[in-house]
């Protein structure tokens, strides 16, 4: 099947039933990211209590990839502390831009790893995790993929 | 493979098979499978014409134009003149005074918003576009709006894509300088009644630019038959070579209009209390010019201007017509743009898979579309939507490629479903 070094079963099914869909209005933190090269939106929302994550929510509009990867990362960082999230993300991104080699230790975000080989579709993947690290490090602006 | 579309007369006539074979870049295989390039509403593809043309110039005549007296010097000059020419002769405008060469379209509307918009325009004046444009035809006048305090007026359109004429006399009240409307809609394909929209806005004393960008490769322009003030287009979206366009004025149109940049070339004489302008075309060139663009651009109009110009639409509306109806009967495929008139334009959206994916799985069958917003935001937001696929086609495409198109789109869906 073509395409299915991206499109795997998980990823399908996240894009298919996203998790934790729908921004809660009680957070604390919040960050909403754009891609200006197709119009994809992902607004992430999240509550920081004594430096730990919880009620983790996105919201928006978007491919496949850029909803499975917002709906995969909402489950990955719940219950992390704020430097646990920052450092997963980074770990992500890194994986999705193809600066690291595998996805040893990731868990079910190994599923991103096909994204490096696209990289026209590298933004959609990454997009949720700039947004969460935005919210986290307070950043009011709207963030780009760019 | 099968060309089945060889049999028909539109294509015969273009004599396809031979044609597929002056564009180089379609005899490739993508990701295993034969290119099949339906994106030529975002660019098309460069004959070895005009590939040689170029390469002839940048091998052999390099050297600046308008300047020197030796030999290279006079080559260079008259191979970008003699593009001048090519160019007046395929708008048949009356004049190659009348041809500014520029960046590309987005780049001569630019010129005339910063040159005649200033000159011309004051707080409250309007200028009227439309819900279907291109960015390129929205934000110079949303800049131009910012420092003038102009209004930007937008005629609406309905559910098909079709402009709302019925609303057009109302809209063009005195205020209205300047009516800028898209020849053909990049997103939707909508050809628009571009001749009665000039009547209509003249008749209010308004001035007209039209936005040829996705017109000129399909239909034969007439800027004179047409009787607007401006004509733009962009060189890369008619088989020529990116980063060079025109900006078609009217002699006495351009001939008020005050230079937009400044330096060499624009320029009869300088002293550092007064400067001298030139007459157009020379005056709204400032700088040495993209000489072997203009060059290909004035080899692509030549190119065009060897086809049978009927025959070649006919063939690209038969290409439309049996790719409309091949994709309206795949489930949950919806068509964006249903004019009764368009050019050959075919934007959709599938229920469950978005634009992007889509794109992503056509390319891994070899198939060459555009997803997105297309540049043109107010036009995809209008159908609620914030993206679309689009397959655009060219003179190059065949049947076969439509049949392909469907095949992967088949194939795409099923792995959404």
């Amino acid at each position: 099947m073509m395409g299915d070094d991206l499109y795997q079963e998980v990823i399908l099914d996240h894009a298919r039933r996203p998790r934790n869909k729908g921004c809660m209005c009680d957070s604390t933190h919040c960050a909403q990211g754009y891609n200006p090269l197709c119009g994809d939106e992902v607004k992430v929302c999240v509550n920081v209590s004594d430096g730990m994550l919880s009620c983790i929510r996105f919201d928006g509009h978007g491919c496949a990839i850029s909803t499975a990867s917002a709906s995969l990362m909402t489950e990955a960082v719940d219950g992390k502390s704020v430097d646990e999230a920052l450092a997963l993300s980074r770990e992500v991104l890194d994986l999705v831009t193809g600066k690291r080699a595998n996805a040893e230790g990731l868990g079910k975000l190994v599923v991103l790893e096909g994204v490096a080989r696209f990289p026209s579709r590298v933004k959609c993947a990454a997009l949720a995790w700039h947004a969460l690290e935005a919210a986290l490090h307070g950043e009011s602006d709207l963030v780009t993929s760019e | 493979m099968a060309y089945a579309a060889l049999n028909s007369s539109p294509a015969v006539a273009l004599g396809l098979r031979g044609l597929r074979r002056q564009f180089p870049t379609l005899a490739q295989k993508i990701n295993g499978q034969p290119l099949v390039y339906l994106d030529n509403a975002a660019t098309t593809q460069k004959p070895l014409v005009v590939i040689e043309a170029m390469e002839r110039h940048l091998r052999y005549d390099v050297s600046n134009v308008h300047r020197g007296v030796h030999e290279l010097s006079v080559r260079a000059t008259e191979a970008y003149e003699g593009a001048r020419e090519s160019v007046r002769a395929f708008l048949n405008a009356a004049s190659v005074k009348e041809i500014v060469f520029t960046r590309g379209a987005t780049e001569a509307i630019n010129l005339v918003a910063y040159s005649w918009g200033r000159a011309n325009m004051k707080a409250g004046d309007a200028v009227l576009i439309t819900h279907m444009e291109h960015h390129a035809n929205i934000v110079p006048w949303q800049l131009l709006r910012q420092e003038l305090g102009i209004e930007l007026r937008v005629l609406p359109m309905d559910e098909r894509g079709v402009l709302r004429m019925d609303l057009l006399d109302a809209m063009l009240t005195p205020e209205v300088k300047l009516v800028s409307v898209a020849h053909v809609s990049n997103a939707l394909g909508t050809v628009n009644p571009v001749r009665e929209i000039i009547e209509r806005a003249h008749a209010n004393g308004s001035r007209v630019l039209i936005d040829g960008a996705q017109a000129v490769a399909h239909e034969v322009i007439d800027v004179q038959a047409l009787g607007a003030d401006f004509y733009v287009l962009s060189s890369h979206k008619m088989y020529g070579p990116s980063g060079v366009g025109v900006l078609w004025g009217r002699a006495d149109v351009l001939a008020g209009m005050p230079p937009w940049q400044g330096g060499g070339d624009m320029i009869l004489s300088v002293t550092f209390e007064r400067t001298v302008f030139q007459k157009p075309p020379a005056r709204f060139e400032a700088g040495t010019p993209n000489i072997e663009g203009a060059i290909g651009m004035g080899t692509a109009a030549r190119f065009l201007m060897d086809l049978d110009r009927g025959a070649l639409a006919d063939h690209e509306h038969g290409l439309l017509t049996y790719a409309t109806e091949r994709l309206e009967r795949i489930g949950g495929l919806r068509v964006i743009g249903t004019a009764p008139d368009k050019g050959p334009v075919l934007s959709f959206v599938v229920d469950d898979v978005h634009p992007h994916d889509l794109g992503t799985l056509l390319d891994r069958a070899g198939v060459a579309v555009r997803s997105g917003h297309h540049c043109a935001q107010p036009a995809v937001q209008h159908f609620g939507l914030h993206a679309t696929t689009r397959a655009s086609f060219g003179l190059y495409n065949t049947r076969d490629d439509v049949d392909r198109l469907a095949e992967a789109l088949h194939h795409a869906i099923r792995v959404f479903r």
